[in-house]
């Protein structure tokens, strides 16, 4: 038998099963919490953290991702507060950094609602923009339509990028997933082979 | 050496500990090298094959014993070799004192006074460890068999009451009792994160998925620290010993230990401690004959600093890319390839054995109330004594730095100490009596781990900058607020180094801090900014003085500094002109030199060399214009 879990969202009561995420729950009651890397049908992954909520604990404010965090019996979570909108408009400023002004989709209406100036970092660093914040749906969604991937990260840290292997370039089946996932406009057409630089350009430092 | 046997029961290797024991109490010299990284690196191989050459020519070769140990501690006096048994410390050995050893401390069993330790500050000299104030203050529950174990050797560890523990655990307890006994013993996470063993112990333990996993974190990835690699290579078969019990007290019958392959002895020495262990029976199959069967792999790491992360950690385990994972269910529940894993650090595991046989009274009559036992630091930066040290939880600080540590490096002044590794925080001076242990720690903004000691001559905005950057080289860049914010960090700190900075910067650094902390998706995330953080709470008016007065007070910022040699001072000697790489020095023999600002690269050199403290660094206020050409040196009279 599922066990039936109760909690509180924003002051609202939901029933939620055992093993479903804030997340989930949330959007059962009705209540939005935005995401950038979130993919129903994949599994949560929990690199954007644009939907960090917050709830109580031993006396004290915890932060966690509402994707990934399990339903908790009798938990109070706030998906909306001073502190949280600001943690969410310092994350739109800081994924600016490498997507560039040029922001549009999903992107674009989080940065209007949470007042995020998203020159603040970006002018800071100066880097060129790419577009991609590396929420990886691409990669992930690659990987369960074909159960292998035409595209997959390269690199560590800043130096993070997504790239095209042209070996495994043949296996892209036009299937317009990543295409569809993608949060920022950086893949923007669909056909294969996605827009991305071959992974011999980006090891070998050319791109 | 006997043949090795199976041991297929606590008789067995009882008798053969008897065995191992009596063959050893004959009072036959042993002369102990540490054959650590440490000492090996200056020069403690050659050592140890002059020893082994004199015997040779001696003909002495069966009448003394050799043993190649780990790691005594007191690196900063290496090569350290140890004659038993009047137990005479000898430290800065070099092969050309081979054969005096021999002939005064073997043959004649006299001392060789000039290889003795020498007090600093009393000028006497000491014969025992326990005489040098480096061991006096110290406590090592966990490193004192260092000196004695050949950690190739699994009979040198037997021989010390090795394996003890595990038969206790194995014929005298219920793995349900093993659990009571580390809780009641309050043994906590040694990683740095302080959380209680038996509590994730018990997590696996109840979880129902099978098979259950054990496993040792030894991916220490922290700049100056080395406490888990001193202890792997030192003496391996503890933390296997423990591993094996805490296998027993989970119901995990597979362990692996992750060690980073940078650490060549630590891989080489736990994976044949492994071997032998397998070949007596006490790991495998029906250990000893208590129906309890258990195995142990070595897992290479690649070296990478976030793969100390435990679910990143795992997730190299099973053979995928070492990234963190979100956790919210624990990897005590959900580990390796989703079953329940239990990781602990190198040393809680080595914790364990010693608990089990001398009890968890014993264990908490060491330490505070809330941190029992030990702590083992690794003592590092600006600090007289460098080296590996074990103290009982609640030791201060200042107890740790000026008596084991000896204090602070040609007689400058503490500004800070770090601990925890590089994304530790910075404990300022008013915390020198703060009782170190996890809460304690904890309450100033810092975790438990490695320290590295700042002076006078260290700026807090340079050196929160230097982590920072070494972080931003680490993080594995899958979640955007600890790739990202450090990028900013990075770029805004360098920027007021330069003396570029303004409140614009300050904001942005506390905000994009901030947001690190409460939001990212791992601990090197949540950690990264602490530097940052406690830089900016205990010492906000060496930021303002970068902001406001564009001056670094510690004069180490680069950009900030300028070179000056005094006129009054200066000998000219000519020894900084030569030196400068950028021909930056003006003057001549008998002419007081003078640097040109044009051509200076702040490289320092001319600071470094200057015999008579003539070189002068100034921050925020102008440079003396030269002195009149043709200035000839002021000479002290009879100088």
């Amino acid at each position: 038998m599922v066990k039936t879990i109760t909690l509180r969202i924003d002051d609202k009561e939901v029933e939620a099963t055992e093993g479903m995420t804030i997340l989930e729950a949330a959007k059962k009651l009705g209540v939005e919490i935005p995401t950038l890397c979130h993919y129903e049908e994949l599994e949560p992954y929990g690199a954007c953290r644009i939907c960090s909520v917050e709830f109580e604990r031993r006396g004290g404010s915890r932060i966690v991702a509402a994707c990934c965090y399990p339903v908790e019996e009798g938990l109070k979570v706030r998906t909306r507060s001073p502190k949280i909108d600001k943690i969410r408009k310092t994350i739109i400023e800081l994924a600016a950094v490498t997507v560039g002004e040029d922001i549009a989709g999903k992107m674009r209406e989080l940065a209007d609602e949470y007042n995020a100036d998203i020159s603040r970092f970006r002018s800071k660093v100066q880097i060129e923009s790419t577009k991609c914040i590396l929420c990886g749906l691409c990669v992930r969604r690659c990987v369960e339509a074909i159960w292998d991937s035409a595209i997959g990260f390269v690199g560590r840290g800043v130096t993070r990028q997504i790239a095209i292997f042209p070996e495994k370039s043949a296996i892209c089946s036009v299937c317009n997933y990543c295409y569809v996932v993608c949060p920022t406009g950086r893949i923007t057409s669909t056909g294969p082979n996605p827009p991305f630089p071959s992974v011999d350009d980006v090891l070998a430092g050319r791109k | 050496m006997e043949a090795v046997k199976l041991l297929s029961s606590p008789k067995e290797i009882e008798n053969l500990r008897q065995r191992i024991r009596a063959k050893r109490n004959t009072g036959k010299p042993v002369i102990s090298v540490c054959v650590s990284t440490g000492c090996v690196a200056l020069g403690a191989s050659r050592v140890l094959d002059a020893f082994k050459a004199e015997l040779e020519k001696r003909e002495q070769k069966d009448k003394v014993e050799i043993k190649q140990t780990g790691c005594l501690g007191f690196c900063e006096q290496a090569p350290i070799v140890t004659i038993y048994p009047d137990e005479i410390c000898y430290f800065k050995v070099r092969p050309d004192d081979v054969p005096e050893i021999l002939s005064k401390s073997i043959d004649k069993k006299q001392v060789v006074k000039r290889l003795l330790y020498k007090d600093p500050v009393t000028g006497r000299r000491a014969q025992r460890l326990k005489e040098i104030p480096f061991y006096k203050y110290q406590l090592r529950t966990l490193l004192e068999c260092n000196s004695k174990i050949d950690p190739k050797k699994i009979e040198d560890y037997i021989a010390l009451d090795g394996y003890d523990g595990l038969v206790k655990a194995l014929f005298k307890m219920t793995p349900q009792q093993v659990i009571d006994e580390v809780k009641d013993a309050n043994l906590r996470g040694r990683g740095g994160g302080g959380f209680p063993t038996w509590l994730k112990w018990e997590t696996s333990r109840k979880a129902t998925e099978e098979p259950k996993y054990v496993i040792a974190n030894c991916s220490e990835g922290d700049p100056g620290s080395f406490m888990d690699r001193s202890l792997m290579e030192a003496n391996p078969h503890s933390i296997l010993e423990g591993l094996i019990i805490g296998g027993y007290a989970i119901g995990s019958h597979e362990g692996y230990i992750y060690v980073k392959d940078e650490y060549g002895l630590a891989v080489e020495n736990i994976s044949k401690a492994i071997r032998q262990a397998e070949e007596y029976g006490l790991l495998g199959e029906n250990i000893l004959g208590s129906g309890f069967s258990f195995k142990v792999t070595v897992h290479k790491g690649a070296g990478a600093f976030v793969s100390g992360e435990s679910s990143a950690l795992m997730t190299a385990i099973e053979g995928n890319i070492g990234e963190p994972r979100p956790k919210y269910i624990h990897t005590a529940v959900k580990g390796i390839r989703g079953r329940p894993s239990c990781l602990n650090n190198v040393k809680t595991w080595a914790n364990v054995p010693l608990i089990i046989l001398k009890g968890s009274d014993w264990f908490r009559s060491i330490g505070t109330k809330c941190s029992s036992g030990t702590a083992i630091f690794s003592l590092a930066g600006k600090i007289n004594n460098t080296g590996l040290v074990e103290v009982p939880m609640g030791t201060t600080l200042r107890d740790v730095i000026y008596k084991v540590g000896g204090g602070i490096r040609g007689g400058k002044r503490f500004k800070a100490v770090q601990i925890g590794g590089p994304s530790g925080g910075f404990i300022p001076e008013q915390y020198l009596d703060l009782q170190v242990d996890f809460d304690e720690v904890a309450n100033v903004g810092s975790m438990m781990g490695g320290a590295v000691v700042m002076d006078e001559d260290t700026c807090m905005v340079d050196a929160a900058g230097y982590f920072v950057d070494f972080l931003l080289d680490e993080s594995c860049g899958k979640c955007i607020p600890c790739r990202e914010g450090l990028r900013v960090l990075s770029k805004t700190l360098n920027t007021i180094c330069e003396g570029e900075g303004t409140r614009e910067d300050m904001q942005i650094i506390e905000d994009v801090a901030e947001t690190m902390r409460d939001a990212s998706l791992c601990a090197l995330g949540t950690n990264a900014a602490n530097p940052v953080l406690t830089s900016l709470k205990y010492f906000r008016d060496e930021w303002e003085q970068h902001l406001k007065e564009k001056r670094c007070p510690a004069k180490a910022c680069k950009a900030l500094t300028k070179y000056y040699i005094d006129p009054k001072k200066c000998q000219a000697c000519l020894i900084c002109l030569r030196e400068c790489p950028a021909e930056a020095i003006q003057g001549e023999k008998d002419q007081v030199h003078w640097i040109d600002q044009e051509r200076c690269t702040k490289c320092g050199v001319c600071y470094e060399v200057c015999s008579f403290d003539s070189v002068k660094k100034l921050s925020g206020e102008p440079v003396p214009s030269p002195p009149p050409k043709g200035m000839r040196p002021i000479r002290k009279r009879g100088g």
